[in-house]
């Protein structure tokens, strides 16, 4: 082998480099569960289950354009039921606790949404 | 090129339907292990391949005035003399892609199409450019899922590439940039003609591979959105070696794993092993000195030599028999 010494740590920072997404993440802690705490009274959302798990954010970017910018602050569920578009008083009111709730899979999976910016978070003063 | 597209059309396929039946281990578990071990293994094989290979003669590409006279003034980088512009070369070459840069394109032009002229082409060097920062980046973004607690720079850059908050999920730029250098790329191949006579499957094909994954992750974050947090959960499992079961996440998201495990598998015995080729080319990581430094074939074999000095050693007698002239006469060799 040619330059072996070159090659070779070429070859060693190559391996490190490639195995980054193995050791980076056995250098942190494992992640097995969301750890989510649901509200107690309340057992239904506004739409279903698996379509607030997936498309929530979707949900309230259109509920921000309803309210703000078309001033339509009725929701029609997709089971009939009117709703209150309204993150404060609708959504806030079941999920109280930010940190059990929107924190828990957001910071893990680092999702920063901009809600904060114009409302406020429920649990804190600012 | 429909081949091609039809090929990675048809893994996309097998995977989002195999998984939808139940073989989701298989396209998400297995075979990323494999496809890694086989890109690693592949790559190093081929490094060792390239390193062994000898290179007989001294070809940097010379681009420009070569090192001469005080007063003649050398172009430091585009022919290097020293292993510093050796370095500062291949650090342009492979962070700025500096050969491209100075891509040309010719023209025939005068009354005939006798004259030819050579215009600057720098749309394959700009795309190429944006395609592998963008490609890099979007790879650094993926360090969310194998990460907990995320680090601080990923945050940084996810802040970044969304910095325009358009929708929520917000729209990542690298994305979308990322699919645009892809169809130029690809585009470049169908609709010029001479590039297109030259293109094969092997050109195509890692074009359409990069377009599915690319395609399938912005679906996965968009459209037909997999539960972000199940997937962490899933990929922390593999990269801690204790799989978790792949239960309801959706089918589109192992066909995103399994293009990219295809990816990882046709690597290092394609084209694309570029990636470690760029640091063996004789024709950039070579110093153009071949004036001042003998360069050896290290695959000359060893010489037999017989030098005059011998050869009267050995025949002086003879030779002074005969009256030739010698460099030592017979008496004066023998003190």
């Amino acid at each position: 082998m040619y330059n072996a010494k070159t090659v070779i740590t070429g070859i060693i920072i190559f391996i490190v480099l490639c195995t980054a997404p193995f050791w980076v993440g056995l250098t942190g802690k494992n992640y097995k569960s969301t750890g989510i705490v649901l509200p107690k009274d309340e057992k239904n959302c506004v739409e279903n289950v698996k379509f607030m798990r997936a498309e929530h954010m979707r949900l309230l970017n259109e509920w921000r354009d309803e309210a703000l910018r078309k001033e339509n602050r009725t929701y029609i569920a997709s089971d009939g039921k009117k709703w209150s578009i309204s993150l404060q008083n609708t959504c806030l009111n079941c999920h109280s606790d930010y940190k059990e709730f929107c924190e828990k899979c957001h910071v893990a999976n680092s999702v920063y949404p901009y809600c904060w910016t114009c409302h406020i978070i429920p649990g804190e003063s600012k | 090129m429909f081949l091609s597209l039809l090929l990675v059309l048809l893994i996309g396929a097998v995977a989002w339907a195999g998984s939808a039946v139940g073989f989701a281990s298989l396209f998400g578990v297995a075979l990323p292990y494999l496809a890694l071990a086989v890109f690693i293994v592949g790559m190093v094989c081929r490094m060792a391949y390239w390193a062994k290979s000898p290179v007989p003669f001294c070809i940097p590409t010379t681009g420009g005035q070569e090192q001469s006279l005080d007063f003649i003034k050398q172009a430091k980088f585009d022919c290097p003399n020293t292993r510093i512009g050796v370095f500062v070369r291949m650090f342009l070459e492979i962070f700025l892609f500096r050969s491209l840069f100075r891509n040309t394109q010719a023209d025939l032009v005068g009354n005939n199409g006798t004259g030819t002229v050579y215009y600057s082409s720098k749309w394959l060097w700009c795309f190429a450019l944006v395609f592998h920062y963008c490609f890099l980046l979007v790879f650094l973004r993926h360090f969310r899922f194998f990460t907990e607690p995320v680090p601080f720079w990923t945050t940084c850059l996810e802040t970044l590439d969304g910095v325009m908050q358009i929708g929520a999920p917000r729209f990542f730029m690298t994305g979308g940039i990322l699919l645009a250098a892809l169809l130029f790329l690809l585009g470049r191949r169908v609709f010029n003609e001479q590039l297109r006579y030259i293109s094969l499957v092997n050109d195509y094909f890692p074009l359409w591979l990069l377009v599915g994954i690319v395609c399938t992750g912005v679906c996965l974050r968009y459209f037909d959105k997999a539960e972000i947090a199940m997937v962490k959960i899933f990929i922390m499992g593999i990269t801690h070696f204790s799989p978790v079961s792949p239960d309801g996440i959706t089918p589109l998201f192992f066909a995103h794993v399994t293009l990219v495990s295809a990816l990882l598998l046709y690597f290092p015995f394609s084209k694309l092993a570029h990636m470690g080729g760029i640091f063996f080319s004789p024709t950039r990581n070579m110093a153009n000195n071949s004036r001042r430094v003998r360069h050896i074939n290290p695959w000359n074999p060893p010489k037999q030599y017989f030098t005059y000095a011998e050869y009267e050693d050995t025949y002086r007698d003879v030779m002074a028999e005969v009256g030739l002239p010698l460099e030592k006469e017979p008496d004066r060799a023998a003190e």
